[in-house]
């Protein structure tokens, strides 16, 4: 029965080579799949090796993303004010800083199992919100929701929300303080830093 | 009333006129942290309790416990809370949920034996969560400014209102039996603690600045949960 699913969803990616066609719930619930796929026979992973977490997420996670709309949305209303160079400096700092932390996340990965929520979608929209719930035994249920938008290369994310906490608009608060303290410049510097403090670091850098 | 649940009522009741007293002459920060100055400093306060004291006793809980002990150990609180959560989906004019809740609360006390199995999830019920602060919200009150409580954590002027409530209407906090009590509550801590040691990495990992990564996440937090997963979207403006 199995083979049977995997050939089915097999044939779902081949068949959308025109990327867009993939709907964006089966786009999250392929990449989801192969991503704990890896995971579960990963012991290096499962014991916290960050690297090898970093890089899943580098080659499965990171093409299905759009930075420059999650750091736009996570620096707010100072974005406009950042200069080309900059908005790529922190497109490049940001992209760093949510892949480390997916990367711990995933580390953190034990026999959790995603359930779909049906997903809410008219013809013709470009922006939507598929609902999960992970399921843990012996604790509630935690709310996973992913915000993407339709683009010419098939469905991006751009925010992932936890319990609804937006991972991306949490930002927020800690960028603003930041700039108003210190300029678009001194945020580039610090989230830099912040990004070279960890060992994981090193493996992000392209 | 009884003794305990008296003292514990002042306790919070001072800790709570300190947050006031010293929060309204601190100087602000943003619109909904006006006392950030004072938040900070209790902020610093519970993490250095959770650091010296807390956190140890967490991690080795984690280690010691067999897995289908913690989850039993998790599932027996959860079940103690059920009955209250349902009072307040009650309150929130949400009988169905509220009688989901009472459901899952006589089927866990019986059949999962005194609510150490959580036969209910199993058999589709879904466990909700819910408590004053969130009813007060479903009300209509306002989160109101932030504030950093003494031993409890982040919580908004509303949630403390609620907290006031949530600890009278504890049905550990009011167990008669001494002992019995102080161990329930101890334990309760270090069960909650643990599990959520895996998130704090994932945090540490994240965050530029701990203390306003936790606020800003609170924050959004509690909007979500008082509109039950489904807050009104805001776009992208703020």
């Amino acid at each position: 029965m199995k083979w049977l699913i995997a050939v089915l969803a097999g044939l779902l990616i081949s068949s959308g080579a025109g990327a867009d066609e993939i709907a964006p719930d089966v786009m999250i619930k392929n990449v989801a799949n192969d991503v704990l796929d890896v995971v579960r026979k990963d012991k290096d992973i499962q014991t916290g090796n960050a690297r090898k977490a970093v890089e899943l997420v580098e080659a499965k996670v990171l093409p299905h993303f759009n930075f420059t709309h999650m750091t736009s949305l996570a620096v707010g209303k100072d974005w406009r004010q950042a200069s080309p160079a900059q908005q790529k400096a922190l497109i490049e700092e940001f992209r760093t800083l949510l892949v480390r932390t997916y990367s711990k996340a995933l580390t953190e990965y034990r026999d959790q199992t995603i359930e779909y929520k049906p997903l809410k979608m008219q013809p013709g929209d470009t922006d939507v919100t598929v609902r999960t719930q992970i399921h843990q035994s012996g604790a509630k249920p935690v709310q996973l929701d992913y915000n993407l938008e339709k683009s010419d290369r098939g469905w991006k994310v751009y925010d992932i929300s936890v319990g609804g906490v937006s991972l991306v608009t949490n930002y927020r608060g800690s960028f603003g303080q930041e700039v108003s303290a210190n300029g678009i410049d001194g945020l580039i510097k610090i989230l830099h830093s912040k990004n070279q403090s960890g060992q994981t670091s090193a493996s992000v850098k392209q | 009333m009884e003794n305990g649940l008296k003292r514990r009522l002042n306790m919070l009741a001072a800790a709570l006129a300190l947050v006031g007293l010293l929060g309204g002459c601190a100087t602000s920060g943003s619109a909904k942290d006006p006392a950030e100055g004072f938040n900070r400093a209790m902020f610093a306060f519970n993490e250095g309790l959770d650091t010296v004291l807390i956190k140890p006793v967490a991690k080795g809980y984690d280690v010691v416990m067999p897995t289908p002990a913690r989850t039993g150990v998790s599932n027996f609180f959860g079940n103690v809370a059920d009955v209250f959560i349902a009072v307040n989906n009650l309150l929130q004019g949400k009988p169905s949920d509220a009688a989901s809740d009472a459901g899952r609360f006589l089927i866990n006390s019986t059949v999962g034996i005194l609510g150490f199995f959580d036969v209910a999830s199993e058999m589709g019920m879904e466990k909700h969560e819910e408590d004053f602060g969130q009813t007060f919200g479903r009300w209509g009150a306002g989160p109101g400014a932030y504030v950093v409580v003494p031993f409890f954590g982040p919580r908004n002027v509303r949630d403390t209102g609620g907290l006031i409530l949530d600890v009278a209407a504890d049905p550990v906090g009011n167990t008669r039996h001494v002992p019995t009590r102080n161990t329930l509550t101890v334990l309760r801590v270090v069960s909650e603690r643990a599990a959520m040691l895996p998130a704090d990495k994932v945090i540490e990992e994240a965050a530029l600045d701990k203390y306003s990564y936790v606020r800003d996440a609170y924050l959004q937090r509690r909007h979500n949960l008082v509109f039950d997963g489904s807050p009104p979207r805001d776009p992208d403006s703020e």
